[in-house]
């Protein structure tokens, strides 16, 4: 999230696309209504489904899985025609009058640079044109028609209402009506927010579907401001922290990368991350990367990391291909390409694409090593459980350790939500039995593989012998000293260049602003710097005091970065320093420096008139409406189908789905078509249940016993299938028995003229825990991803449906 | 008068005859001030304050347990419920969130180590020194068997491909970075997290 | 123990009271229940249950969100889903928390015969009181909204409480705190009451001009209320009474009846009554014939006295 779950009471417009915020989100959702309540704001829900966030909404449109970058391009189209952007935001605060470079284009459904061969583009000509200096061309009067604003406009010209309506399926009035409540947030005192979620990502063109979005936003210049922002409902407790953390194939503490083997070298691994400011005087934050990244690597390796071994670069594994994601581990586990495989807290025989592919992987390992306070499927994969898993276990060979683990309610630690906050929390009582916790897991598996390498030698044991581990309990260290690793400290006496004030060896740090590149500081997450200092756990604040009550509350437990807590807040005042919208400031230029209820994004004396842009992360300063070379199909978003679709891409039938998408042979194989397959299935959760965990409760088990589908009334009187009857749910890659939900909340929508049904599937059940026994959602989905962040499609994928009766059970 | 139970009915149905017990001497005075109102549960016991465990909103909670922990008092939860200082859930908690206590006490909470072997139809208890020397075991045999220094032109990449591991998406921040150093110190890449799905 | 003391009884089951008058200054609480911020996610049947220890079985899929399918003994509060196409042809997902309304003019403890089984608090809370409960189902009869449910182990009445435990201790009920979108509020009366007020001219402003707040008067009010976008028709909201009324059956045994009381019947032939009126003959248990027949001696008896 880009701002708080109270900020979105500021709101004007509240847009809930890609989400189904009432129910994944119900305690966020309240200052949805808060908006609406006390700031007489307008909800809007576009969704396959009436859900039941659409059951408190002022505005439904139904649309069809898999085409919102349609919709929103013709949102994007809808506000250019008509005039109704910010225009002075748009000017200053995007790189909308940029200038692009000769060479680059689209025709037919490609950019330019597409590489037919391995299915990726050369992205060069997607960039700017450069002055001698090296500094983006613009055009501050968009006449050059090779500005970005007059790129975006041609190549959104096509999503016409009737074009949206044809592949979306979206009636037109609804979606003018929609566009229009958008427009009326391009006044500069109104805010429109987007809350999405996976809905949004889940597809092959997920993160474009984000970026989409991002742009609406940005052109009615709701990006920094109070009400508005691109907020991503994340879905876990900590998934903010792991990620935060880089608990990724690709990725460090902080959102650093991890090397890849083309860097052979630490100083060719810099280059790539040198971020010259691609506007004159513009601060492009990135430039700081090497002073985040050499104390990274003095927090691991200690005294091992030195300017003479390059900090230990090399004792940082490189990648030879851009990711090792889940869909890229399961493909190498069926080659027999994997020995073991741990699973903490994580229950993929549920959680990943195609069920019979990760039983068949699970079925290759030589190890699986479970860790979870509760009874996962992925432990018992190998049990025979009748049709929900039918698993011979005299032919699987894989050793088995179910290890059990302390759930949050028997640990200290923090946890990171979605709005960035980093809030500490206190045990109450001890595990159950045994049980023990991940650290002291990690620990003990650490500790003797550390001893195993001092006794036997083996391959590479370098950076397991070198790796810092001075906890006072070294057997299970204390997550208080763990936070205080990532926060960072002084090794050394620090004098400040301006100020002059010492920092004596030992301390820990206030802010990154203090880290350095020669070695003399340490911090294992330059993100969280500030977190953990000498004044104490600035996690465990509870000052809850939100001053003019704007949802911010600035005391309250502690925000990344720099306890701040709108990004970007630089852009919700004009260029003069003004905010806005005077009603809510975040902060504003007081003639000496920013002030506000906010912690600036931003040099907090660099004056107004310096034209230094709001977004410091970026090189230009702007954000982005061109992204550059930053994402894999094109700079612009472009609606292409979802891999399964009932629907050509009536764009351009030649290149109907994402171009670039990462498409393992056998998964090829198991897509199937729309011939075979005729309706369109969309997996989410149910607000009873959270993922594949509560069905092991027993309140949860009572409230959503068992697994169904959701079929429109006019499918199921098609099909002959009754209200809870027993139908069979089919996909290329399996079937899911289960009883049907008939319900007027799903309607067929007319896509390029046919009838399109969609059908609803929840994921929760499995054949563990205390709900009754199903099938899984996963037997059906599809084994592709997003073309950057391999997100799994599960948004949109072929099934058929058939009356049957009750499954089988062994 | 001889009545069957039905004729009664009839009888006291036509408004003829009926009572109200009280007067009768059934419902005595004493009696009506006899404690009513179930007891309130949470009076003594211990609050600590913890992050619900569910979704990104990160509601605060309280949990309760029994006991005060004094020294012969072993905790037990017995209610968990919303923090109402919370600024974001403001002591409101979803149908998850109000049903933590279930979660916490599941029957199929996991209370010991268990291993299966190849080819078992079952799982055994083990001790946490078998598994974790037995794990270890296979890790560093792997580890050194299959470990690429270099690739094919000769460049240090020292990693390791045929492990992987899932981090827990519910685990702490503290609890991750810990994570992040052991997996890594191994050189291993094949890595991810809940991020996506 | 904390207890709310008899002087706050208002009402008794099967007892001629006179309310004690000293403390006159104790506000009435409500609970309001605003179904247009309702989203129907079931934390207040989550929260109930965890609170009072409730947990029925686990069901199955029976063709709606609504779990259990049923109030029941340990069902005391339940979601109830209307898919609802209204006259523009756009769907309207009626979404309404159903469970006690505790009345002011509770028709569960007018029908009442057992002594002291149902009690009505100063603050309006109705509750029902297990040990002095006999079973005999008159308060399902009495409910004009169809609340209580006997349990088949223990043979008690039970329904929600408002969570009188919470509410004495000062704390609102379960469900109202745990409530994510503040669709169940809880304070005095009045306070709801204009409260609701507030929502009605909101809800108006939206395009919902029958909006209104359902506080039935034929119960003389209720301590549950609710705020619904069609207060012209709470039928659409899963059978909420349009007009809930009190069976004339309860009625004319407190209106008329009681009167005769000297006449003398003892409570268990009552329990056979009602149980006819409510259940029907054929699941007279014998337990209740032998009672009857032991209550028909005792009236031939008083019969033969004078």
């Amino acid at each position: 999230m880009t701002n708080t779950w109270q900020d979105i009471r500021n709101a004007n417009v509240v847009i809930v696309m890609g989400g189904n915020a009432a129910e994944a989100h119900p305690c966020g959702f309240k200052w949805v209504i808060e908006a609406k309540i006390e700031n007489g704001a307008k909800l809007i829900v576009v969704d396959p489904r009436f859900t039941r966030t659409a059951s408190v909404a002022d505005y439904y449109a139904p649309i069809r899985p898999g085409t919102d970058i349609a919709f929103l391009s013709g949102v994007m189209h809808y506000l250019l025609e008509n005039d109704k952007i910010q225009h002075e935001y748009v000017r200053s605060y995007t790189n909308a009058g940029l200038i692009v470079r000769e060479g680059y284009e689209f025709q037919d459904g490609l950019f330019s640079g597409y590489d037919e061969k391995r299915h990726g583009y050369d992205r060069s000509t997607w960039d700017y044109e450069y002055d001698e200096k090296g500094f983006a061309k613009s055009d501050d009067t968009w006449q050059n028609p090779r500005c970005v604003i007059n790129l975006l406009k041609q190549h959104v010209s096509r999503y016409t209402p009737e074009m949206v309506s044809r592949i979306c399926g979206t009636p037109q009035d609804k979606f003018l009506q929609i566009c229009e409540l958008f427009a009326g947030t391009a006044a500069p005192d109104k805010a429109l927010t987007s809350l999405f979620a996976l809905g949004w990502t889940q597809h092959t063109v997920g993160a474009q579907n984000i970026r989409a979005m991002a742009m609406v936003q940005l052109l009615l210049g709701n990006i920094g401001v109070a009400g508005g922002g691109m907020n991503a409902l994340r879905g876990h407790s900590n998934i903010q922290g792991l990620t935060d953390v880089g608990l990724l194939s690709n990725q460090m503490p902080g959102y650093m990368n991890l090397p890849r083997d083309v860097e052979t070298s630490f100083d060719e691994y810099m280059k790539t991350k040198l971020f010259k400011p691609l506007r004159d005087g513009q601060t492009s934050y990135w430039q700081n990367y090497r002073k985040f990244f050499v104390s990274f690597q003095k927090s691991i390796f200690g005294n091992a990391a030195t300017a003479e071994n390059n900090w230990a670069y090399d004792w940082l594994p490189k990648l030879d291909i851009p990711l090792y994601d889940i869909i890229k581990a399961f493909e190498m586990m069926n080659d027999g390409q994997m020995t073991g495989y741990i699973c903490q807290g994580f229950n993929p025989l549920q959680a990943f694409p195609d069920r019979g592919k990760i039983r068949r992987g699970l079925s290759k390992l030589k190890f699986l090593v479970t860790m979870d306070p509760l009874d996962t499927e992925t432990s018992r994969f190998w049990q025979d459980f009748g049709p929900q898993n039918p698993a011979k276990p005299s032919e699987i060979q894989t050793e088995v350790f179910q290890l059990p683990t302390t759930c949050f309610a028997e640990e200290n630690g923090s946890l990171v939500n979605s709005a960035r906050w980093l809030q500490w929390h206190w045990k109450a009582a001890e595990a159950p039995g045994i049980a023990k916790s991940d650290i002291w897991i990690m620990t003990g598996l650490f500790q003797r593989l550390r001893e195993l390498y001092r006794k036997e030698g083996g391959a590479f044991p370098d950076p397991i012998l070198n790796m810092v581990w001075n906890y006072t309990d070294p057997r299970e260290p204390n997550p208080e000293e763990l936070a205080k690793e990532m926060n960072g400290r002084a090794l050394v006496d620090l004098t400040d260049a301006t100020t002059g004030a010492v920092t004596k060896a030992g301390t820990l740090l206030d802010s990154f602003a203090q880290l350095r590149d020669d070695g003399t500081t340490a911090s294992g997450c330059w993100i969280f710097t500030g977190s953990f200092t000498e004044k104490g756990n600035m996690m465990a604040r509870r000052d809850a005091t939100d001053p003019r009550e704007q949802g911010i509350a600035p005391n309250w437990a502690w925000a990344w970065p720099a306890n701040r807590r709108i990004l970007y807040n630089r852009a919700s005042a004009d260029l003069n320093g003004k905010a806005w919208n005077p009603k809510k400031p975040v902060i504003e230029w007081n003639g000496t420096r920013w002030v506000g209820l906010d912690v600036p994004d931003y040099g907090p004396t660099v004056k107004p008139e310096d034209g230094v842009g709001p977004f410091i992360m970026n090189a230009e300063g702007m954000a982005r409406l061109f992204a550059r070379d930053m994402m894999a199909e094109g700079p612009f978003p472009e609606h292409y189908e979802p891999m399964e679709s009932p629907a050509d891409n009536v764009l351009h039938p030649t290149v109907s789905h994402n171009p670039v998408a990462r498409v393992f042979d056998g998964d090829r194989n198991n897509f199937g078509k729309r011939e075979d397959f005729p309706y369109v299935a969309t997996t989410y959760r149910l607000t009873e249940h959270f993922h594949f965990w509560t069905k092991h409760a027993l309140i949860n088990a009572i409230l959503q016993p068992e697994e169904f589908v959701e079929i429109g009334e006019v499918l199921a009187k098609e099909k002959g299938i009754a209200q809870g009857g027993w139908v069979k749910v089919s996909s290329k890659r399996g079937e899911v028995i289960c009883k049907a939900y008939v319900t007027k909340r799903i309607k067929p929508l007319t896509v390029d003229g046919k009838p399109t049904h969609v059908i609803g599937v929840p994921l929760h059940w499995g054949f563990t825990g205390q709900a009754r026994k199903g099938y899984g959602a996963n037997t059906l989905t599809p084994s592709v991803g997003d073309a950057n962040t391999q997100t799994p499609e599960f948004k949109a994928f072929l099934v058929n449906v058939e009356k049957t009766s009750a499954p089988v059970t062994a | 008068m001889a009545m069957t139970r039905r004729e009664f009915i009839k009888f006291t149905g036509l408004g003829l005859t009926a009572s109200s017990l009280g007067l009768l001497g059934f419902g005595a005075a004493g009696v009506a001030q006899a404690a009513a109102v179930r007891p309130f549960k949470l009076t003594h016991a211990t609050e600590t304050r913890n992050t619900c465990t569910y979704c990104s909103v990160a509601c605060g909670i309280l949990i309760y347990s029994m006991g005060d922990r004094a020294k012969n008092a072993v905790s037990n939860i017995i209610h968990i419920e919303g923090d109402p200082d919370h600024p974001v859930n403001r002591g409101t908690l979803c149908p998850k969130g109000s049903a933590l206590l279930d979660i916490v006490h599941a029957p199929t909470r996991l209370k010991a180590p268990r291993y299966r072997e190849p080819g078992s139809a079952e799982f055994k208890e083990v001790s946490w020194d078998f598994a974790l020397d037995r794990i270890a075991r296979l890790i560093k045999d792997d580890r050194d068997k299959h470990f690429q220094t270099t690739n094919a032109n000769g460049t240090t990449v020292n990693r390791w491909t045929s492990v992987g591991m899932l981090a827990a998406s519910a685990s702490s921040s503290e609890t991750a970075f810990l994570t992040w150093k052991v997996a890594r110190s191994l050189g291993m890449v094949v890595f991810d997290n809940q991020a996506r799905v | 123990m904390s207890d709310l003391q008899s002087q706050d009884y208002v009402r008794r089951s099967a007892t001629t009271m006179t309310p004690p008058m000293a403390r006159s200054h104790e506000d009435q609480v409500a609970k309001l229940i605003d179904v247009s911020r309702c989203i129907g996610c079931k934390a207040c049947q989550s929260a109930c249950m965890e609170w009072n220890d409730l947990r029925p079985e686990i069901g199955h899929f029976e063709g709606s969100y609504e779990n259990p399918m049923d109030l029941g003994p340990s069902v005391w509060t339940l979601m109830k889903f209307n898919e609802y196409e209204n006259e523009q042809g756009n769907l309207e997902w009626l979404i309404r928390k159903d469970g006690c309304m505790h009345c002011e003019d509770p028709g569960c403890l007018k029908a009442c015969p057992a002594p002291g089984a149902i009690v009505q608090y100063a603050n309006g809370i109705v509750d029902f009181i297990s040990d002095k409960c006999i079973g005999c189902g008159y308060c399902v009869k009495g409910c004009p909204f169809d609340i209580p449910r006997i349990s088949k182990t223990d043979h008690k009445a039970y329904k929600c409480t408002l969570c009188s435990d919470r509410v004495t201790v000062g704390l609102e009920p379960a469900c109202v705190k745990a409530c994510p979108t503040g669709a169940i509020m809880f304070g005095s009366k009045t306070d709801m009451t204009h409260w609701a007020g507030e929502r009605i001219e909101d809800l108006k402003s939206r395009g919902f001009e029958n909006a209104g707040l359902y506080d039935p008067p034929e119960v003389q009010g209720t301590h549950v209320m609710y705020v619904l976008h069609h207060a012209d028709r709470p039928s659409l909201y899963s059978g909420l009474p349009d007009e809930p009324r009190i069976s004339p059956v309860v009625q004319a045994w407190k209106g008329i009846l009681k009167p005769l009381a000297v006449i003398g019947i003892a409570a268990a032939a009552l329990a056979g009554f009602f149980h006819w009126v409510t259940v029907g003959p054929n699941e007279v248990q014998d337990e209740d014939e032998a009672e009857a027949d032991r209550a028909m001696r005792e009236v031939e008896e008083e019969e033969k006295s004078p």
